[in-house]
């Protein structure tokens, strides 16, 4: 049963007359949004009390249309899926809240992100919505921070919030909130971080509202329709000049599920159809009986698609919802990306983030001059919690950095963000707030791909703690590489390594919980680099010899891109000369893509690499299978028709799929 | 004896120099061109000039008062010192990490590359050392090791020093002890330490402020030295302040030493001339509105005071350091404006043609349109314009440049040069927005004072766009800097960090504290022989929610604390709190920064009156000009403005030359030049 809209305006029913909006006031309506995107951002971070909003600044806005069509933002618009699910009436003053996946086609994609929707009103007629989610850092469940490595159903992953109205009428629901906060461990965060998110909501439903009174309704609404007609344009156009009909390929992998398994292959299919452009994700993976799953909303794919496309064209454009028709996402319903509930989802970063270098790696194959390389693009985190010398619980919660690709422009940044807004805690602050002490911050030397435009370097941190505690990790990228592209070579893996008082050395694997620390042990946390750009070859050797210099690039590493320094670091010329022809040789001709290794190489090489047994292939769920075209398939916006799903996969009962190879 | 004040601005174009007699407090202006190769040439003309004026003799003059953007030109242009920085063992790469910020929306970092740290990795080492976040000492510095890495130093040629160490902010002694070493293996540098510079959290920020403050301080020590030998030629003694960013006066060795607080001086002198001369006119509430060639800078000013800042941002360097909270956006005359093909919107900046070439209109190989453009050819701008005196305007180039706009918008020339202007006037009003309705105040009770080379041309139409009203525009605005520069106030702050929970903290020690810091702040005042009885205190508490990152910084007086204690202030930071963000907490408040702000007594000076005149701008008239406002051509009488009396009423749509900038009123409004030569502009009611 569909939500009921309340309008208390008897013409609101009465579309408003679509009037012709000069060029002018429709750019200063565009920026107006903007702002007030910027706005909703702004203020959440100022305000909000947990550290992965407030520094690291996981939460995201969105400003749609009276019909849900996203205007302004950087995920899927929530409200289509959100007012089919909700039973009840949406009235003036109602906010909503939600942390179920499932329950707004993954505009968000874990229940750790709180999503609050809200209705905008003028003259009692619906205009327009604003919504942001943002990462509560625990919400219950069975670990700390509520994102288990070895979760099976979403149901272990804490509290999970079925769409609510939270405000009535501009009044808060206390009980309802008492309820939820009641199942998280630092329930003042929560609510701190809740009512962040609602006055930046209220916010942006302001600044909605002044537009719609300083352009009149009628100008305000049809301006909205022609921002989406201008995206759709615009993308149209560059989908014909920039993509072909000629079908493209490409795969990527999640290395593992943390249970044993991987690695988990992610496969898309790129073609054009007239003026529509095909992502076909027909060949991944079905979904993991662990937490590595990713319901992935096809409107945020579709946002990365467009944001991707167009950032060389127009940056300052607002991308909205406008061009969606014109790309149809095709993914199969049981599959890594389209997981049924209850599958566990906890461990999505990796799969959301591969998302990217699948992306990257299939746009760039038609356009090799705007071509990235595979980089430093999940978010893994660390959680460290336990008891301090007050006996208050503490729970510290970090994300990582890496190194970002190398790319057209130049070198990827050292221990930077791929995601935007991104930033890293203090440690000054964190050392001041838990008991532990950050013994070094720096990136790690060789660990970007060279390239002529060489990959950034991956991160190294070291913490000593000083409580007892527990540590969960969630990274990837351990057995497979981040690419490099166009000659350019792969960056380095990700390490985990504890270093017990007593001398002892473990190796942690990249996805785990339950790690028990004592005082004085310390983790090297160490992540992945960014795949090199172009031949490594044709840097200058004067730029190899300033990395070595400044300690980004060892002398040893220096010789990957066939430079030879000597002693004081200038360059020996003749030897790398000699040595740039010798590898030029060996090497052959350029590939478009460098993985490193083929997945059985891979495998076959990783315990004498890793120190890791190699994951043993998945074995997936007999349920999936049985439900597959038994669920309930909810249409999505613009009328598009539900994928059908099928898939070349076999299943009877729990089949290990055959040996992973890599293209 | 007679006895003088002198404010000093030295602008791109014009130096301003503003000579106060101290006794009568009246004041002579001099206008003579800049002259950047050696700026103190420039500056010693104007001195000749404004005393041959005012009948003074240049050795009478007591005190210098200058704004400088010598700072934030070498940050800009990067031609700032060779950085050595030396930190703990596992930060060398501090600066190079940064916070792990990529600019731009999802998938920005393609776009991205970073520039080079302000003190370069290579001449960056580690010292084994470690303080712990309660100021323990962890690890002793090892000095054996330090003084290695401090040699090692000594092939890159570094020309200065930064020390900042993790949790230095708890404990500097280590900083403390390596400027001893320092002192030895690298002599004769100069050195900075953080815990000095800024001794409050967060190692990034705390690291680039004082690397920054290294970065500066040859090139700042220079111009100081090179300032006060050129005065001394003409002068006996002259004492020489130099405007900090924060609208304070600093000494000359302040600047000197911790020039990193210099980096808004320039900005900062004209809020501060904004504030006195509006003042004048009778307005305390204002929102200043600097529009220049490439960027245009609003501040908020309330009850006579501009609002701070505790950061300042040059260029995409960042720093701690407190400065008059001027919000820049990179909209100004020399904003480009284009239509990318695929989208077809018009979008105008972030590029701008600069100075060089400039708008299509300078003739300098400029081709492609610009805002000043698009005001010429709507003439808003008079063709006949001589900027900066000289400058010939060309409409036709002008004229061109915008057609390829209106080519790819389908619109006429004239339409699209509007469009240009309505675009550039929203990016300004939402940094006009950002500083007024987002911070929970209403512009429709604030004044507009629009200044800087284009302010004046754009101000009458963003005041109808925020309700702020009147626009004062002041006359001529590099006048207006020497103002600010000269009638500001000796100023010194110290700061600590606390991060304590109010529940943690008596109001008594929090008392003491202040004390201390005010004791601290004071010595800078008493080595000017600013008496006790002259210096005024008063002090600020950053203070958030426990679990918050940003801080609000709360003014407070002493006998405020003593009578309201921590509750009250607790009270205060829940209403500001509500004020900016729609919401309190009931969670536990948290004191992380107290800071104490001294300050000497202000200058009196008496304001400029301009004549008195019979209502009728007539006698100033200089011809006609059609101006385009509403989609049609318009006749706008074309006033001069040296020849406006006191009490003249302007009727819109008009325009007002000066030397160094023009005013457009608008249609259905009014200017008023009020006793002081100040144009008030209302809507006509």
């Amino acid at each position: 049963m569909p939500a009921t809209i309340i309008e208390t305006n008897p013409q609101a029913h009465t579309p408003l007359p679509r009037v012709p909006v000069d060029p002018i006031t429709l750019d200063l309506i565009e920026n107006g949004l903007v702002a007030a995107r910027e706005q909703m951002d702004a203020l959440l971070f100022r305000t909000a009390m947990s550290p992965i909003i407030r520094d690291q600044r996981d939460g995201f806005p969105v400003i749609t249309s009276r019909d849900g069509k996203l205007l302004a933002g950087q995920f899927g618009s929530p409200v289509h899926g959100f007012t089919e699910r909700y039973d009840g009436t949406i009235e003036e003053g109602d906010i909503f809240l939600t942390s179920d996946p499932y329950e707004c086609d993954g505009a968000i994609s874990h229940a750790n992100d709180w999503l609050v929707c809200m209705p905008v009103f003028k003259n009692g007629r619906l205009i327009n919505w604003s919504a942001m989610f943002g990462h509560m850092a625990d919400i219950g469940g069975k670990v700390p921070g509520s994102i288990p490595t070895d979760s099976e159903q979403i149901f272990e992953e804490g509290i999970c919030i079925p769409p609510v109205k939270i405000f009535s009428k501009g009044v808060l629901q206390e009980e309802i909130l008492r309820v939820i906060l009641h199942n998280c461990r630092i329930p003042e965060w929560n609510r701190g971080d809740f009512h962040s998110i609602v006055a930046a909501c209220r916010m942006a439903a302001s600044r909605c509202v002044e537009m719609a009174e300083r352009f009149g309704e009628a100008v305000y609404v049809s301006a909205l329709h022609d921002l989406l007609d201008r995206n759709r344009r615009a993308m149209q156009k560059l989908i014909s000049e920039t993509i072909t009909e000629e079908k493209r390929y490409f795969e990527d992998y999640i290395c593992d599920d943390g249970m044993g398994m991987g690695p988990y292959k992610i496969a898309c299919s790129l073609w054009r159809e007239g003026e529509r452009i095909v992502f076909d994700f027909n060949d991944t993976d079905p979904q993991s009986v662990g937490a590595i799953n990713f319901l992935l909303s096809e409107q945020m794919f579709r946002m990365f698609c467009g944001q991707f496309m167009i950032n060389f064209f127009d940056p300052q454009i607002l991308l909205n919802d406008g061009f969606f028709d014109l790309v149809d996402v095709r993914i199969p319903e049981g599959c890594l990306l389209k997981p049924l509930k209850p599958a566990a989802l906890s461990s999505r970063t990796h799969a959301l983030a591969r998302i990217f270098d699948v992306l990257s790696g299939l746009l760039g194959q038609s356009n090799p001059d705007y071509m990235c390389a595979a980089g430093f693009s999940d978010s893994p985190h660390l959680m460290y919690s336990g008891y301090d010398q007050d006996g208050d619980w503490f729970l510290l919660f970090q994300i990582g950095f890496g190194g970002i690709p190398g790319k057209p422009g130049g070198d990827g940044p050292d221990g930077h963000s791929l995601w935007p807004k991104f930033m890293n805690v203090p440690n000054e602050f964190i050392e001041s707030y838990f008991p532990v002490r950050i013994e070094c911050y720096e990136t790690i030397p060789d660990s970007g791909g060279p390239g002529l435009h060489r990959g950034g370097n991956a991160m190294n941190v070291g913490y000593r703690f000083l409580a007892p505690g527990v540590l969960s990790i969630h990274d990837d990228r351990w057995l497979t590489y981040p690419w490099g592209v166009r000659g350019g070579l792969p960056g380095g893996r990700s390490t985990k390594i504890i270093e017990r008082t007593d001398g002892r050395r473990e190796l942690l694997p990249s996805k785990c919980d339950r790690v028990r620390v004592e005082v004085g042990d310390k983790l090297l946390f160490k992540t992945w680099g960014g795949g090199g750009w172009g031949n490594p070859l044709e840097r200058p050797a004067h730029k190899v010899a300033a990395d070595v210099d400044r300690g980004l690039v060892t002398r040893e590493g220096a010789k990957r891109y066939g430079v030879v320094l000597r002693d004081d670091l200038s360059v020996d010329e003749p030897a790398t000369t000699a040595l740039r022809v010798e590898l030029a040789r060996q090497r052959g001709p350029a590939q478009l893509f460098d993985f490193g290794s083929s997945i059985t190489e891979l495998k076959a090489r990783c315990k004498q690499e890793t120190g890791f047994d190699p994951p043993q292939p998945p074995t997936f769920a007999a349920w999936v299978r049985a439900r597959q075209g038994k669920t309930q398939v909810v249409s999505h916006a613009n009328g598009r028709q539900p994928v059908s799903a099928s898939t070349e996969t076999e299943y009877t009962g729990e089949i290990p799929l055959s040996e992973l190879r890599a293209k | 004896m007679m006895s003088y004040r002198l404010g000093v601005d030295v602008g791109g174009t014009f130096t301003d120099c503003l000579l106060i007699d101290e006794e009568r407090g009246s004041a002579v202006t001099a206008k003579v061109l800049s002259t950047p190769a050696d700026p103190s040439v420039g500056v010693l003309d104007g001195i000749t000039l404004v005393c041959e004026r005012a009948g003074a003799n240049a050795r009478d003059i007591a005190h210098v008062l200058h704004g400088t953007t010598v700072a934030t030109n070498a940050i800009l242009t990067g031609s700032g010192a060779r950085v050595g920085l030396v930190t703990t063992q596992g930060y060398r790469q501090v600066l190079q990490i940064a916070r792990s910020f990529v600019p731009g929306a999802l998938s920005g970092w393609v776009l991205y590359n970073k520039s080079e740290p302000l003190a370069a990795l290579e001449c960056t080492v580690e010292v084994s050392e470690r303080i712990s976040a309660t100021g323990e000492i962890v690890d002793p510095l090892d000095e054996v090791q330090a003084r290695q890495a401090l040699r090692s130093l000594r092939a890159r040629q570094i020309e200065s020093l930064t020390i900042s160490l993790i949790n230095a902010y708890a404990n500097g002694t280590h900083e403390q002890r390596l400027r001893i070493l320092a002192a030895e293996e690298l002599p004769g540098l100069p050195v900075s330490l953080s815990s000095e510079v800024i001794p409050e959290m967060q190692e990034y920020e705390r690291t680039i402020t004082t690397v920054a403050n290294s970065y500066v301080r040859p090139v700042v020590e220079t111009y100081v030295r090179n300032i006060k030998t050129e005065l001394a030629k003409t002068m006996r003694e002259p004492k020489l302040h130099i405007l900090r960013s924060d609208g304070g006066l600093a000494s000359a060795q302040a600047a000197g030493h911790y020039p990193v607080n210099l980096l808004m001086s320039g900005p900062a002198g004209g809020v501060s001339g904004a504030i006195w001369v509006a003042g004048q006119a009778g307005y305390q509430n204002l929102l200043t509105f600097d529009m220049g060639g490439t960027s245009t800078d609003v501040a908020l000013v309330q009850d006579g005071k501009a609002q701070l800042r505790r950061e300042t941002t040059v260029g995409d360097v960042t720093v701690r350091a407190s400065s008059v909270d001027v919000r820049s956006v990179g909209a100004g005359g020399g904003s480009i404006a284009h239509v990318p093909e695929l989208t077809a919107a018009l979008r105008v900046g972030p590029h701008s043609a600069g100075a060089d070439p400039g708008p299509a209109c300078y003739g300098q190989g400029g081709h492609e349109p610009t805002v000043t453009d698009a005001n010429l050819v709507l003439g808003y701008l008079p063709a006949a314009t001589r900027l900066g005196g000289e400058m010939v305007l060309d409409l036709a180039a002008a004229e061109q440049a915008v057609g390829t706009v209106a080519r790819g918008m389908g619109m006429s020339v004239k339409q699209a040069a509007a469009g240009i202007i309505d675009i550039v006037n929203e990016k300004m009003f939402s940094a006009l927005r950002l500083i007024s309705v987002q911070q929970g105040i209403d512009p429709r009770d604030y004044a507009l004072t629009a200044f800087g080379g284009a302010g004046p041309l754009h101000a009458n139409a963003l005041a109808r766009l925020l309700g702020a009203w009147p626009v004062i525009i002041p006359r001529g605005p590099g006048v207006l800097c020497a103002y600010g520069d000269a009638t500001t106030r000796l100023r010194n702050e110290t700061s600590r960090t606390l991060l304590r929970p109010f529940s943690q903290l008596e109001t008594a020690d929090v008392i003491t504290v202040c004390d201390e810091l005010a004791q601290a702040a004071a010595r800078a005042l008493d080595a000017e022989n600013v008496p006790r009885a002259d210096q005024t205190t008063s002090f600020e508490v950053d203070v958030r929610y426990h679990g918050q990152g940003t801080l609000l910084t709360l003014e407070l007086g002493r006998q405020e604390l003593r009578h309201g204690g921590l509750v009250g202030v607790g009270e205060r930071f829940d209403r500001l709190h509500e004020q900016l963000y729609t919401f309190a907490l009931d969670s536990g408040r948290e004191l992380v920064n107290i800071r104490a702000v001294v300050q000497g007594t202000a200058t009196t000076v008496t304001p400029y009156r301009a004549d008195p005149g019979d209502g009728n701008p007539a006698r100033a008239a200089m011809g006609e000009q059609p101006v385009f406002l509403n989609n049609t051509d318009r006749p706008a009488v074309v006033y001069d403005r040296a020849r406006l009396c006191a009490q003249d009423v302007i009727r819109g749509p008009a325009i007002v030359m000066e030397m160094d900038s023009t005013s457009l009123i608008l249609s259905d409004h009014i200017g008023r030049v009020d006793a002081y030569g100040n144009i008030l502009i209302t809507p006509d009611a």
